[in-house]
């Protein structure tokens, strides 16, 4: 077996060093009646070329060819080669956790990068690498407000995104958590009044995401003073990082809980991605999740190291702040190479071109008679659509067009039936959009005339 | 460097200040196409209450230092792909890098998760051929790959154990654990809801099955076992152990991080496990990459299977693959999303590569561990003698009385070329030096770390402070960690710009 360093005559060797008869004696502490007397039945040994074939094959019973307007929560973004380049080097690739400072250097530094441009782009003042992704972020963030506040009551926006609020609801089952939801107002923003008359003094913290599920950016410094004044935590979830190079970031949250999969992560179908909690310099020591620090070394040159250790499981076992221990790493290196590609500038006209795409994608739709969007608010590259008949039928058209159309929102708000949730990033070409817009316009005629 | 050392030499390392300090207005290293529809102004399309004012610190710089940059980074890193990479309980094998490249491909990095099924029958049958294959290497009936790494597919089995239980009208408020397990298996269990329960080992390292018996009280849900422990030893007395379990009403969970001592000899589900995860960036060569990502797939008895977590692969009547989300047994969704599926992509290929063949690697993994012991084992102490499987722990008692323990140790292997091993872990053994050589390394790269071993421990007598002073090739020495701790410097604040 070509991953196999080993010739027979080497095991052999070695077989007579230890002083066995065969390699079955290595395994005799295993009870004769549990060890396999067969093959384990599976498919293989494939060569290097019938594992690619194999893979080629499934990637075309994919949806190669079809324009996509799905994000919510997972965007297509341009990516750099470099940043595959990169994390492709065996030195990154192929290492562990830097426990071992004096060899860990590369990583360690990389992550003290990334800690600091996460800061900048949150207006936070200390992010962790990494968490597993947003949903877990999110829910981890809750719990980190739990044991900042010691209260137990949670305020979730239902704009929060739908499957991160499953996530939450899973952890809180096993936990003394009580999760409330606050419904969203015409403009699709959280509904500040219901927001007034929901929170109390027994309220840990309130979680909102902005943009939202709906698209719609939230008012994080109304929010903030909300949830402040009786002294609970607010939580600001983001799945689209891209939208910091133009809004204002969440810097009256006390917590961020953020989805880097845009920062040159592909979506992978749905993973892995990239959790980061980002907060103050006086919660730290309640942060789950790695973080490096700098310091010296016994020469007094400049190095890093992973610290305030005493939170982590190793440690302290069923006192942690988290049970998390493999995290993402490699996802937050890649991030790390993305961001400093983009620089400063790449970011905000990165923020721009979506800002503007999804703009010129809404004119074009709501040109069509029936389609409108339903929110006020102010939104970034997705945005929810009305449409005259279910997304879903219409959808059906879209596809033997070659598009995957809007996701359909009615199943997971069932008062928004006929309505549709539309990404347009830079990837989105304008063409696309055109597409879109011409073959939306025919669906919708098409139901007119059969009528 | 001394001329004894002979896998390593010195090379030259480049120094490289932080991204920050390299940046200078007006560099770039990304340019966009240009934008094609008309641009809008953000002022008027955000308002003032929204618009940002651009993020303040970001680095400006070109692409060949962006390159440069983060090549100069890796090489101050140690990696399997340079060497052996001995640290147990972390099965640092050989990543294929086949399984980098079906990962990128168009058609598997490309698809949206939510997509329509129709247009994602490939990612589904790729999830659905995983899924057999670790239902197979574990004997289990039913497997879901939704948990992010290893410590998440504890919570999930857990959860799953929770959700049985309560539907039998059996709730139980209590999960043992051994001394010797792993720390995620406590903080997992909290977060799950349980109280923790610690059980001492035996004087051989083993569970004490007559005190097992005693501790498992009709408040117990689980024990949370690790076969192989984390002595690499076999729980003989497995069968007994889950009996002990069963016959209470309580299940036994298993930890599989070391399932690669197992994979094609046995199987988990035959020998009395209900419910395990697996680490696929263990056993399965998926790459740590710096600490992850990973994949904690869970595989149980039928009895769990109902309370699988959302969403759930799923066979249509029309012979189409879907995921289900509307499963009213289940334990909920504990990640976004349909799993790590480039990670699980990945753990497939590797599968493929060997089928039934992962025997080998198993049995190559256990050769590796034992003819490493065989020949450190009159240098170094073996608190626990039983027989190992894929790692060894020695202690560092024979040497104290020098004053150098397995902290140094470990160090002074980083100037001989070598990735140290586990320090300090498992808890039960003071000093332990715990070895996982995996299947990945050849004859001659284990006698140079034997070599290597044997040179030190003569070191720690003849020249003690050659080894308390070590790591002497590295690009920095020990740092500080105290400091790091009690003044955290946890960014970049513009102001440091002394030299790396």
């Amino acid at each position: 077996m070509r991953y196999l360093p080993k010739s027979p005559a080497e095991r052999d060797q070695m077989l007579e060093a230890i002083g066995a008869q065969s390699i079955d004696d290595l395994f005799s502490r295993i009870p004769e009646r549990y060890r396999l007397q067969a093959p384990l039945k599976l498919p293989g040994p494939y060569s290097e070329a019938e594992i690619v074939r194999y893979f080629s094959e499934r990637a075309r019973e994919n949806s190669v060819g079809y324009s996509s307007f799905l994000g919510a929560g997972v965007y297509n973004h341009l990516r750099s080669v470099v940043t595959d380049t990169i994390i492709q080097r065996g030195e990154f690739l192929t290492s562990y956790t830097p426990y071992q400072a004096e060899i860990s250097q590369g990583t360690l530094q990389a992550i003290f990068e990334f800690q600091t441009l996460l800061c900048q782009l949150t207006g936070q003042e200390v992010a962790n690498a990494s968490m597993w992704d947003g949903s877990t972020a999110t829910t981890e963030a809750v719990l980190m407000a739990e044991r900042l506040t010691r209260r137990r009551r949670i305020l979730v926006g239902r704009s929060v995104h739908p499957q991160y609020r499953d996530v939450l609801r899973t952890y809180a089952k096993s936990s003394t958590l009580e999760i409330e939801e606050i419904p969203f107002g015409a403009d699709g923003t959280i509904n500040q009044g219901s927001l007034e008359s929901q929170i109390r003094d027994d309220v840990a913290a309130v979680v909102a995401q902005s943009p939202n599920f709906l698209g719609a950016i939230e008012d994080i410094p109304a929010l903030a003073k909300t949830t402040h004044s009786p002294g609970a935590l607010l939580i600001v979830a983001v799945t689209e990082g891209v939208s910091l190079g133009l809004v204002r970031p969440p810097a009256d949250a006390d917590i961020v809980a953020l989805e880097g999969q845009s920062f040159g992560l592909p979506p992978s179908y749905g993973g892995p991605f990239l959790g980061v909690i980002a907060t103050r310099e006086k919660f730290v020591r309640q942060m789950p999740g790695r973080l490096v620090g700098q310091t010296v070394d016994t020469d007094g040159r400049r190095g890093f190291v992973l610290t305030l250790a005493a939170r982590e499981q190793h440690i302290r076992r069923e006192k942690a702040t988290s049970n998390i221990c493999t995290n993402q790493a490699l996802c937050a290196l890649a991030a790390t190479v993305h961001l400093s590609l983009l620089g400063k500038q790449g970011l905000r006209e990165l923020a721009h071109q979506n800002l503007s795409k999804a703009q010129f994608a809404l004119a074009k739709l709501t040109e069509i008679p029936g389609v409108r969007r339903p929110f006020g608010a102010p939104f970034f590259n997705e945005f929810t659509v009305a449409l005259p008949r279910p997304v879903e039928d219409v959808n059906r058209q879209l596809l033997g067009e070659g598009i995957i159309g809007a996701l359909p929102l009615e199943p997971l708000y069932p008062e928004l039936a006929n309505h549709g949730l539309l990404c347009v990033t830079e990837a989105t070409s304008r063409g696309e959009i055109e597409k879109l817009a011409t073959a939306l316009r025919a669906a919708l005629a098409a139901v007119q005339v059969e009528a | 460097m001394s001329d004894k050392i002979t896998k390593a030499t010195r090379h030259v390392s480049q120094n490289e200040g932080l991204i920050f300090e390299k940046s200078s207005p007006g560099k770039r290293a990304f340019d966009l196409p240009s934008l094609d529809v008309p641009p809008v102004d953000p002022q008027e399309v955000l308002g003032d209450r929204h618009r940002g004012e651009g993020v303040a610190g970001f680095p400006e710089v070109s692409e060949i230092e962006v390159v440069r940059h983060f090549t100069r980074l890796s090489t101050w890193n140690y990696a399997i792909d340079l060497g052996m990479y001995p640290l147990g309980s972390c099965t640092m094998k050989y990543n294929p890098r086949v399984n980098e490249f079906i990962a990128r491909l168009d058609g598997i990095s490309t698809e949206h998760p939510l997509q329509p099924s129709e247009l994602s029958q490939g990612c589904l049958k790729i999830l659905e051929l995983l899924e057999d294959c670790l239902r197979e290497i574990t004997g289990m009936d039913a497997v879901t790959l939704q948990p992010a790494a290893g410590a998440q597919g504890e919570l999930t089995g857990l959860l799953l154990i929770r959700a049985y239980l309560e539907s039998q009208g059996d709730p139980r408020k209590t999960v043992l654990i051994p001394d010797s397990a792993h720390g995620t298996n406590p903080a997992s269990a909290v977060i799950a809801g349980y109280r923790i329960e610690n059980i001492q080992s035996d004087s051989r390292g083993q569970i004490d099955l007559a005190k097992l018996r005693e501790r498992v009280t009709e408040d117990v849900a689980a024990l949370m076992i690790t076969n192989p422990s984390t002595l690499g030893v076999f729980e003989q007395r497995i069968s007994d152990i889950a009996e002990a379990l069963h016959s209470r009403g309580a299940l036994l969970y298993m930890d599989g991080a070391n399932m690669n001592a197992l994979a094609g000899i046995t199987r988990p589900g035959d020998f009395g496990v209900d419910v395990m995860h697996l680490n696929l960036h263990k056993t399965f060569s998926t790459p740590h990459g710096g600490g992850g990502p990973g994949a904690g797939p869970v595989a149980m008895k039928k009895i769990l299977e109902p309370f699988r977590p959302i969403p759930v692969l799923i066979g249509k009547r029309n012979g189409e693959l879907a995921l289900e989300e509307n499963r009213p047994q289940s334990i909920g969704r504990v990640k976004a999303f349909s799993g790590n599926f480039g990670v699980l992509a990945r753990a497939l290929a590797y599968i493929l590569a060997y089928g039934p063949g992962i025997r080998q690697a198993t049995e190559d993994a256990v050769l590796n561990a034992n003819y490493i012991r065989k020949r450190l084992e009159d240098v170094f102490d073996l608190p626990y003698d039983l027989p190992s499987m894929h790692e060894v722990v020695f202690s560092d008692a024979w040497q104290k009385a020098t004053g150098v323990n397995t902290m140094d140790i470990a160090k002074r292997l980083i100037d001989y070329g070598f990735h140290p091993y586990t320090t300090a872990f498992p808890l039960i053994v003071p000093g332990a030096m715990m070895i996982e050589p995996t299947e990945s390394e050849s004859k001659e790269e284990c006698d140079l770390f034997v070599e290597a071993m044997r040179a030190i421990a003569r070191e720690a007598s003849s020249n003690r402070e050659l080894v308390k002073q070590a790591p002497h090739t590295t690009r920095v020495g020990r740092l500080d960690e105290v400091t790091a701790a009690r003044k955290p410097i946890l960014r970049w604040k513009g102001t440091d710009h002394s030299a790396a």
